[in-house]
């Protein structure tokens, strides 16, 4: 295709927030249905291997999954206190927050990683000797608890870069109370992570 | 920094085409990169054909040709028929047709392109990291335990899902929030329309595919059991996960070709659209029954009686807005002033195909005739019916339909004809034999077959040479009259929806002014009127 080089200019861009957050809906809603095969494959085996699953569940510790929601939900509230932050053009707030909300996201991957590291001391993880032995049942339950928690966690991870970005911009003044549509949609991301998991603690830790 | 390497302006050179955000040069890019899948796609369904030419070895040997019809699926369904008609036609002319200079997400759209060609690249790629040689299905517990090159090109698959998924939303947010002034819901163009419900379905149901293929994936890598019945784990699972977006994506391959359909035979029939309200509507009525259908591919592994039953019923309905849309197509067409254009003899013989691939569906749909007929040359006939002759059909009759808009020029009509004439005469040579061999009970993807079903294999082997030399013609002839092509003026169609309300090609801010719609996509009279008033 020929394209006649204009000489006029024509503005294309344009800036829509309302635009920005029906997008990062939708986004979500596809993470939500990403996780809702998960969900799927969880309630479908908890039906055929109940008793394995409560069997399972002995092996982990609620009292860390506790604490990690606690973690979680902290930064959830920073990461919303962050936006209000910005709507009020308080810089040193928003930086704050955002600090916050980064170091729960760091300090969560870290219990994580300690939770993970007693269950491999267990030799729970797949194709270990103890895995081997289970009872199919449980090795679904394992199977399934390492699954869903490590493609959170990677979430928590993407929410960690994402906020390490909006960090550097908001030092660097890129936002004020006209101009935050970035950091309310990373805010939303943040949610949507802490949401999950508010699905997540209970069914694999605490539902009997 | 990204801000000031990307440009939405037209730069000269090969960089100023891969960095730009033009949503019209995207679907340049998209188009020489799923013609080109296609041409893969399209050599390797004529080695099947040959290899079929005989009963026994004819070219390859049976490991071979596994690989060969896997590569097929694969790159057809995955590369070419899901993405081509939203990547190609949507990209550009969504914006146009609503009077938007560009999608809602720019720098997105240039994104999806990459992943989309990242995704394809590893597909392709897999092919070095042994056999790849399940089926484009991928069906567990076989696809666990073969070659290293199906970890490969799951992922490619993964990867290629959020280029639809990206597309998709870009999609509903331009619909929603581009709208020029005055263009109201009732006044989009049908095109829209399936865009709209297209990319809502992509945004739905990519993702369970997504999640399904990466347990697939965490399978094969870790041994992870979801899908393995020595570790307690359930293949009929996998089989519910994968239909639960392919079927629906079926529809993501079929509505935006009812969508050009609906264009084509409005503008060279110069009738309004028999019952508009009736086709968007039939339009999310199908994507919605999509939804809740999936498992009548699953009639034969193990399922109750109730729910074979319940799915079968369903699936029955989706024949109701079908027809709904192959009535009104028709109902548009009476008494039309029809030109007997390419595009409009693509969208006639669409009206052909598609027909017998929507009614031989119900067949499959009834439980009792399904497992006589399941795992046949049948469902390869049927699928091929509507996936062939409904959507790449429509995809051929929408690129010469919009080719003076892209190019500013006219195809040979001469030319453009005979390609439609070989590739619908090819198309019924091909298949309408495979019903036959179907019925006779010749099982699909099987390398050998019994010698008296020879005769119908040579026939369908024949028409697919037929098929490649109409899509060949057509190639060429795009190719060709790109550039020698005579110009033709900004709407040579006379088409009241509003990409041809501005130049041919448009510029890269598409209207220097936003347009204010007052018409509908269709009302011809008042646009003749209005017409004849500005001179
Ligand atoms: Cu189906």
């Amino acid at each position: 295709m020929e394209t006649k080089i204009h000489e006029e200019h024509v503005e294309v861009s344009h800036k829509d927030d309302f635009g920005a957050k029906l997008g990062m809906w939708l986004f979500l809603a596809t993470e939500l249905l990403l996780f809702a095969g998960l969900f799927t494959a969880y309630f479908v085996f908890r039906g055929i291997y109940l008793p394995f699953f409560h069997e399972g569940q002995k092996e982990l510790q609620p009292i860390i999954g506790l604490v990690n929601s606690i973690v979680l939900f902290i930064g959830g509230l920073t990461a919303v206190l962050s936006i209000s932050a910005v709507r009020k053009d308080k810089k040193s707030h928003l930086l704050l927050f955002l600090t916050i909300t980064i170091l729960t996201g760091i300090v969560f991957l870290f219990i994580k990683a300690y939770e993970y590291g007693l269950k491999f001391e267990h030799g729970l993880f797949f194709n270990m000797e103890h895995f081997k032995n289970l009872p199919n049942g449980e090795k679904i339950f394992f199977s399934l608890y390492f699954v869903m928690t490590g493609i959170h966690a990677l979430h928590v991870l993407i929410g960690i870069i994402l906020f390490l970005f909006i960090l550097f911009f908001a030092i660097r003044n890129s936002y004020n109370s006209k101009n935050f549509i970035q950091v309310e949609i990373a805010g939303l991301y943040w949610c949507l992570v802490d949401l999950i998991w508010m699905y997540l603690f209970p069914l694999l830790y605490l539902v009997k | 920094m990204l801000d000031r390497l990307l440009s939405h302006e037209p730069k000269p050179g090969i960089l100023g085409w891969l960095l730009t955000t033009d949503h019209k040069r995207i679907a340049l890019l998209y188009f020489w990169s799923i013609i080109t899948a296609f041409i893969l796609g399209g050599i390797f369904a004529l080695l099947i054909r040959l290899e079929l030419f005989f009963p026994g070895k004819t070219i390859v040997d049976p490991d071979l040709y596994n690989r060969i019809f896997t590569l097929h699926g694969v790159i057809m369904v995955f590369m070419v028929i899901v993405p081509a008609i939203p990547a190609i036609l949507g990209n550009y002319l969504i914006p146009l047709m609503i009077g938007a200079r560009d999608v809602a997400f720019p720098k997105l759209n240039l994104l999806s392109y990459y992943i989309y060609l990242l995704g394809a690249i590893i597909i392709l790629s897999s092919v070095l990291f042994g056999a790849v040689d399940t089926g484009w299905t991928f069906y567990t517990p076989y696809s666990i335990k073969t070659g290293g090159g199906v970890l490969i090109a799951l992922f490619g698959v993964f990867v290629i899902g959020f280029s639809s998924i990206l597309t998709g939303l870009n999609f509903i947010v331009t619909i929603h929030r581009l709208r020029a002034p005055g263009l109201s819901w009732g006044k989009l163009p049908l095109f829209i329309w399936a865009s709209y419900a297209t990319s809502l379905m992509n945004v739905i149901a990519t993702p369970v595919i997504g999640i399904t293929l990466l347990m697939l994936i965490l399978e094969k890598l870790f041994g992870v059991g979801f899908f393995d019945p020595t570790k307690g784990g359930d293949p009929i699972m996998f089989q519910h996960f994968f239909w639960f977006y392919s079927h629906p994506v079926v529809y993501i391959m079929i509505l935006p070709a009812m969508g050009i359909i609906s264009e084509i035979i409005a503008v060279h029939s110069r009738k309004k659209i028999f019952g508009y309200w009736a086709m968007a509507a039939a339009i999310f009525g199908i994507a919605f029954i999509g939804f809740i259908v999936w498992a009548h591919h699953m009639f034969t592994s193990g399922m109750s009686d109730v729910a074979r039953w319940i799915f079968s019923f369903l699936t029955f309905f989706v024949a109701v807005p079908t027809g709904v849309k192959m009535f009104n197509w028709v109902a548009t067409l009476y008494k039309g002033s029809i030109r007997l254009t390419t595009p409009m003899l693509y969208a006639i013989s669409f009206l052909f195909l598609f027909s017998i691939g929507g009614l031989t569906g119900l067949w499959l749909a009834t439980i009792s005739t399904d497992v006589y007929l399941h795992d046949t040359y049948f469902v390869v006939a049927h699928f091929h019916y509507v996936m062939v002759g409904g959507a790449i059909t429509a995809l051929f009759g929408g690129l010469f339909h919009w080719f003076p808009k892209i190019t500013g020029r006219m195809y040979s009509e001469f030319w453009g004809r005979l390609s439609a004439i070989f590739v619908f005469i090819g198309f019924n040579l091909t298949f309408f034999p495979q019903f036959l061999l179907g019925m006779q009970g010749m099982p699909r993807r099987y390398w050998d077959y019994l010698p008296e079903f020879t005769l119908l294999n040579q026939i369908s082997t024949i028409g697919a040479f037929s098929i490649a030399l109409g899509a060949l013609i057509s190639l060429i002839t795009l190719f060709v009259y790109w550039k020698k092509g005579e110009k033709v003026g900004d709407n040579p169609w006379k088409g009241a929806t509003l990409e041809w309300q501005t130049s041919s090609p448009p510029p890269y801010y598409n209207f220097k002014e936003i347009p204010h719609v007052e018409h509908g996509p269709y009302d011809f009279e008042i646009f003749r009127k209005k017409e004849k008033e500005q001179v």
